[in-house]
């Protein structure tokens, strides 16, 4: 099977014009075969693309993208309680669900797992698959020796199987605003600060090292994952689906790189030079994959050897 | 009213009888391995301290609930199939879950045991907690310590199970069950090692004027002069510099801890089954003082009394405590 | 009555001195005290030393800020070591704990909290804090006190002293 490119949910607070941007660019130019849509962070940010998320659904499906809704993660509040609700109804195009409430409005109906359910181990798998699953994106901090065992398991039950390859960790999620915190206001009173920091709002540790990003209520690595001198494994394993993370970096280059390496037209080390050559704000990690230290960049003859 | 169970942390067989000498309906407590949240070097039960624990317990009275609330990675489910099992010929009272393999394992292989929905699956609606029921036969809910009152009393009139809360302990501000931080620095999973900050990878250093700076892995997560008090040494109790901020700021949280004596009366008339203290990586001096102060304030507001307030102070983290988000939205 | 101290007063625990031996005292008459004291405990508590893993080989210092020298223990059942140092010569080792007499007598006596301790800055570990974490649920999961079959040993004297030192305690934390 043709390995499929994804261009996973926007993560921060971008203005709804630089979205709408962002999109028209990837339905036009970049080679991505699934496009995730959809606020996933904070309930308070949805109102603002909600009214364009049709017309961008519908750019991108005549583009040829396949358009995917992914849910909130978090979900506590009635209003949020009831935007999972609906989301459940969406009849038009596959979900993702973040969030085990969904299982509930759900019963029997087809859905992917997104990287935050918490889907670690090939029962859960299988439990899932028989509750109506069809697709399973593994959790960021599962690593390459059990993502080959879920993505066995996940073909035996007929299911894809989806790993992030590229864009920050999402390590964290809480109920408390961080965003809100370091410009001394509460979440209920934020003024949406994150929209200041279109990468994350960086926290550094008191001796000056780059350490995590914040995006309202969830924390992210500062580096960005890049999983590519790992895709012969990748492919190797039977992974489906191959996931970037937008950051606000130029993804339609990113990619253009991606699809080229997952085509077989450049090699990986060729991918991960083409990579290096965009001067992306942050270094590299890939610790997770091998069992180690998320923040870790381990190099790829070692860790061949280690799986 | 029916009496709320006090649900009290063991980490050690002498912390465990500590704790049911001081008065607790139930203990919790693990085995020495990653099937637990607090896999801590030297914490926790080998199978046969657990068997005389359990003896001990139930002989007073008190039940044993027995934590396998980590994720199985894939490949390693049989730790957990061997514990949950292992629990069963022990004669555990419940067992706490998180992951749904876990959980559908014991419903199919244990019916006739309990099973707990650990705050690890991070459950905070009604409609998931809904979910756990109807698929599992979860009898009880420990909620995620990132709810008001109201909104406890709230889920309480929607859901089939008995609810559990925190009342006092470590103040968790990452939903649990959804925190890498530990992992993206040190290697070791929260949810499928069972750890949070290692101590392995935890190093003080103090300097000449007696600061003490806290690294975990590679990193400094935090620095304390010397007449500051101090916290856990965990990425989200630390302090970092940001562009928004002059100087380092607690990002998360500053150390302090949960303590919600003075809101008890309103967590039991909210319909709270069960009130748990953190804690299992704590002394038998803690829990000797947390359990048995809470055992006084629990029993005073049964018979219609003011609940003593004992002075916990001491025992909290940065010397400080709060009522979290129990208490008020402004926490968020 | 304060003793004349040849040492500097440290911050903590005043009270506490009143009831140690005024040095200079020969260390060489207190290592065979030492040695009773550990032994005795070890083949109490055998089962302390699995809570050790691989811990138990490891060198701790104790450094108890109102005494003229330092305790160096190794928790080894087969090589069991406990003696006092002389701070000038005090030995490399994995781990260090300091802190002030009482509250390290609390901690031993299974009435003191060693994150509390440590919260508040009374306790400081450098050094392996892995052993440390180990050697802390070790002793703790000892029944009973330390500090009290330790004043048991030494009859009606000791036990007079663990009295009036815990009368001390009680005292400084009111």
């Amino acid at each position: 099977m043709k390995p499929n490119l994804t261009i996973g949910p926007i993560l921060f607070h971008w203005p709804a014009e630089k979205k709408l941007e962002f999109y028209a660019r990837i339905a036009e130019e970049a080679p991505v075969d699934t496009v995730y849509l959809g606020e996933v962070v904070c309930s308070k940010r949805s109102p603002f693309f909600e009214q364009y998320y049709e017309d961008v659904a519908e750019r991108l499906t005549r583009a040829g993208k396949k358009v995917v809704f992914s849910s909130l993660a978090e979900i506590m509040l009635k209003r949020e309680r009831n935007m999972m609700a609906g989301f459940c109804e969406i009849e038009d195009h596959e979900i993702e669900i973040n969030d085990a409430s969904a299982l509930w409005h759900l019963d029997g109906h087809k859905f992917r797992v997104g990287p935050l359910m918490n889907a670690y181990n090939e029962e859960t798998l299988r439990y899932l698959a028989g509750k109506g699953a069809t697709h399973f994106a593994m959790p960021t901090e599962l690593p390459g020796s059990s993502v080959a065992i879920m993505a066995s398991a996940a073909r035996d039950v007929g299911a894809g199987s989806e790993v992030q390859v590229f864009g920050r960790a999402q390590l964290a999620l809480s109920a408390r605003c961080y965003h809100a915190r370091a410009h001394g206001r509460i979440k209920d009173n934020c003024q949406f600060v994150c929209e200041l920091d279109p990468d994350g709002m960086p926290l550094r540790t008191l001796d000056g090292n780059d350490f995590l990003a914040i995006n309202g209520i969830q924390t992210l690595s500062h580096k960005y994952i890049n999983l590519m001198a790992e895709l012969p494994q990748l492919r190797e394993m039977g992974i489906t689906h191959f996931r970037l993370v937008p950051q606000d970096v130029d993804m339609v280059a990113v990619a253009k790189i991606w699809r080229a390496a997952l085509d077989g037209v450049i090699s990986p080390e060729e991918g991960q030079k083409r990579l290096d050559a965009l001067n992306l704000p942050a270094p590299f990690a890939n610790g997770f994959w091998h069992g180690q230290a998320g923040v870790k960049k381990v190099a790829v003859e070692r860790a061949l050897a280690s799986l | 009213m029916r009496p709320p169970e006090l649900v009290c942390p063991a980490g050690t067989p002498a912390a465990m009888r500590t704790a049911v000498e001081a008065g607790a309906d139930a203990v919790y407590c693990g085995f020495q391995n990653a099937t637990n949240a607090r896999n801590f070097p030297g914490l926790n039960f080998t199978p046969g301290e657990l068997e005389r624990a359990i003896r001990h317990a139930h002989e007073n009275g008190t039940k044993v609930l027995l934590a396998i609330n980590t994720f199985p990675p894939a490949g390693k489910v049989d730790l957990w199939r061997d514990a949950v099992d292992l629990g069963a010929r022990l004669g555990v009272d419940a067992y706490i879950v998180a992951d749904i393999g876990v959980a559908d394992y014991i419903a199919r292989n244990h019916p006739d045991i309990r099973l707990h929905l650990s705050v690890q699956a991070a459950a905070s609606s009604p409609e998931a907690i809904k979910w756990y029921c109807r698929e599992f036969g979860v009898k009880r809910v420990v909620l995620p310590r990132i709810l008001t009152v109201s909104e406890i009393k709230a889920i309480a009139r929607e859901i089939p199970c008995e609810i559990e809360t925190f009342i006092f302990g470590n103040h968790g501000l990452m939903v649990e069950g959804r925190c890498s931080l530990t992992n993206y620095i040190t290697g070791q999973s929260t949810n499928y090692d069972g750890v949070c900050s290692p101590a392995a990878d935890v190093e003080y250093r103090r300097d000449e004027e007696g600061n003490l700076s806290t690294r975990l892995g590679d990193f400094t997560i935090d620095c304390f002069s010397c007449n500051e008090t101090a916290g856990y040494p965990t990425i989200c109790k630390g302090r970092y510099l940001t562009p928004a901020r002059n100087e380092g700021y607690y990002a998360f949280e500053e150390p302090i801890s949960l303590n919600l004596s003075s809101l008890l009366p309103d967590l039991m008339a909210a319909g709270v089954n069960a009130l748990k203290i953190e804690g299992r990586q704590r002394s038998r001096a803690y829990v000797k003082n947390v359990v048995s102060s809470f055992r006084k304030a629990v029993d005073a507001i049964m018979a219609g009394e003011e609940p003593p307030l004992a002075d916990l102070i001491a025992l909290t983290e940065g010397q400080k405590q709060t009522e979290g988000a129990f208490k008020s939205k402004t926490w968020r | 009555m304060e003793p004349v101290t040849p040492y500097p007063p440290t911050d903590d625990n005043a009270r506490a001195r009143t009831f140690l031996p005024a040095p200079p005292l020969p260390l060489f008459l207190l290592q065979p005290v030492l040695r009773r004291i550990v032994t005795r405990i070890a083949s109490q508590n055998p089962d302390m030393f699995n809570r050790l893993g691989p811990h138990k080989s490891a060198n701790f210092i104790i450094d108890v800020t109102s005494l003229p020298f330092v305790l160096h223990l190794r928790p080894d059942p087969e090589d069991l070591l406990f003696r006092a140092v002389a701070r000038s010569r005090k030995p490399e080792a994995d781990a260090e704990i300091r802190g002030g007499f009482l509250d390290l007598l609390g901690l031993v006596d299974g009435d003191a909290d060693g994150d509390a301790l440590f919260f508040s800055r009374d306790l400081t570990i450098t050094g392996n804090t892995e052993a440390v974490v180990c050697l802390r649920n070790a002793l703790d999961d000892v029944d009973g006190s330390i500090a009290q079959s330790v004043a048991d040993m030494f009859g009606p004297p000791g036990r007079a002293m663990l009295s009036a030192l815990r009368r001390a305690s009680a005292r400084k934390k009111s």
